[in-house]
C-alpha cells in the first residue's frame, strides 16, 4: 500500500510539474499576446492541484487538505483576474496583433465610448464603464 | 440616473453613490458569508479547527471587516447545493480539458488556427454571477475575458480557434451553457425561473435557444 501511495504521489508530483513546463512552452509558442493568457491561466491551475495533491498523498497529513484547499482557492479568484488585467491592458494599449482576430466586437464599443466621453474625462456613474471585475467578497 | 427604476441594479447604484462620498457598509446578513471565509482561513493557517481558536479567529475577522470594509455584494439569496456540487464535478472535468487543450495546442502548432474578441450578452444582472461566469469561463479551454461592461453584463472574451461566424455562435452558446449551470446553482430565484422556463427544468447540457 505504501509503495503504492508513493508511486501515486510521485506520478501527481511528475504531471504537475509537466502542466508548469506546458504552461511554459505555450508561453513561448503561442502567437499573440491574448493566446498566450490562455496558456499562462489554465495548465498551471491543474498543475498546482495535482502537485499539491501529490504533497498530500506524501506526507499523509489531513491537517493540510483545508490549506491545499485555500490556496487552490485562491488560485482559482487570482488567474483569472490576472489574465484579465493583462489582456485588457494589452488590448488598450494596441498590443494585440488584430490580424490573428477573425471578428473583434470589442473595438467598436471602445472607440464609441472615447468618442461619446473622451478617453481621459471621469466616467459618469450610469455609463457603461470600464469596470473593473468586481472582486468576490 | 435612469438606472433607479431598476430593481435589480441596486448594487451597482449603491456603488455609484459610493463615489460621491457616501459610504455603504454591509450588514452582517450581506457579510456573513466573507467572515466565514476568513475565520476558515485562520483556522486553515494555523490547521487548528478547534472552537478556542475558532473563536479567536471569529474576532479577529471581525476586526479585519471593520478595519478595511468593501463594498457589499448582494447575494441572490438562493443557493442549491446539488447544482453546485454538478458545477463543480463539470468544472473539475473541464479544467483538465483546458488543460489537454492548451497542451495540444501548444506542442502541435498549428499556424492558421485564428481567435476572436467577441461580445457576450449574459442574462443575469447579478454581479456575483457575472464574475463567477467570468472566473469559470476563463479557467476552462478555450476562452477568457478581455473586458466587462457591467451596466449590461457583458463579457467580452477572447476565444481562441475562431474560424468562421457559426464558431462565434457556438461560442456564445458555450457561456450561455455556464452561465446556465451558474443560475441554476447560486442565480436569484427571479433569474433561475426564467431559465426554467428557457431551457426545460433539466439539468442536461442542453443548449438554450438563442
Amino acid at each position: 500500500m505504501d509503495t503504492f501511495l508513493e508511486a501515486l504521489a510521485a506520478l501527481l508530483l511528475v504531471l504537475g510539474s509537466l502542466m508548469s513546463l506546458i504552461a511554459g512552452i505555450g508561453l513561448i509558442t503561442f502567437p499573440d499576446l491574448l493566446s498566450r493568457m490562455h496558456a499562462a491561466t489554465k495548465p498551471q491551475v491543474l498543475g498546482f492541484l495535482l502537485l499539491f495533491a501529490g504533497l498530500i498523498i506524501h506526507l499523509r497529513s489531513w491537517g493540510l487538505i483545508p490549506v491545499f484547499a485555500l490556496a487552490w482557492g485562491l488560485q482559482l479568484l487570482t488567474a483569472p483576474v490576472s489574465a484579465h488585467m493583462i489582456g485588457r491592458a494589452g488590448y488598450r494599449t494596441k498590443h494585440v496583433a488584430k490580424e490573428t482576430l477573425h471578428v473583434d466586437e470589442l473595438k467598436q464599443v471602445i472607440s464609441n465610448h472615447s468618442q461619446t466621453t473622451g478617453t481621459t474625462a471621469a466616467v459618469p456613474p450610469a455609463k457603461p464603464a470600464q469596470n473593473d471585475e468586481p472582486e468576490s467578497t | 440616473m435612469k438606472d433607479k427604476n431598476l430593481k435589480h441594479r441596486d448594487q451597482r447604484i449603491d456603488d455609484a453613490l459610493d463615489t460621491s462620498g457616501v459610504r455603504h457598509r454591509a450588514t452582517f446578513k450581506q457579510e456573513w458569508p466573507l467572515l466565514l471565509l476568513l475565520i476558515f482561513v485562520w483556522g486553515a493557517l494555523w490547521q487548528d479547527f478547534s472552537a478556542g481558536n475558532l473563536l479567536f479567529g471569529a474576532i479577529i475577522s471581525i476586526v479585519i471587516v471593520n478595519l478595511f470594509p468593501l463594498p457589499p455584494v448582494v447575494l441572490p439569496g438562493r443557493i442549491n447545493l446539488w447544482y453546485c456540487l454538478k458545477l463543480f464535478a463539470w468544472f473539475l472535468g473541464q479544467v483538465f480539458v483546458a488543460s489537454g487543450h492548451v497542451a495540444r495546442v501548444a506542442i502541435v502548432r498549428r499556424k492558421k488556427a485564428r481567435s476572436a474578441v467577441i461580445a457576450v450578452p449574459l442574462r443575469t444582472e447579478s454581479d456575483l454571477v457575472v464574475m463567477t461566469v467570468g472566473h469559470v469561463l476563463t479557467l476552462i479551454p478555450g476562452s477568457f475575458v478581455v473586458d466587462v461592461d457591467r451596466s449590461s453584463s457583458t463579457l467580452y472574451l477572447h476565444y481562441l480557434d475562431v474560424n468562421s461566424d457559426a464558431d462565434v455562435e457556438k461560442a456564445r452558446a458555450n457561456i450561455h451553457d455556464i452561465e446556465r449551470r451558474l443560475i441554476m446553482a447560486i442565480g436569484s430565484p427571479d433569474e433561475y425561473e426564467a431559465i426554467k422556463n428557457e431551457c426545460g427544468p433539466d439539468f442536461s447540457s442542453r443548449k438554450p435557444k438563442k
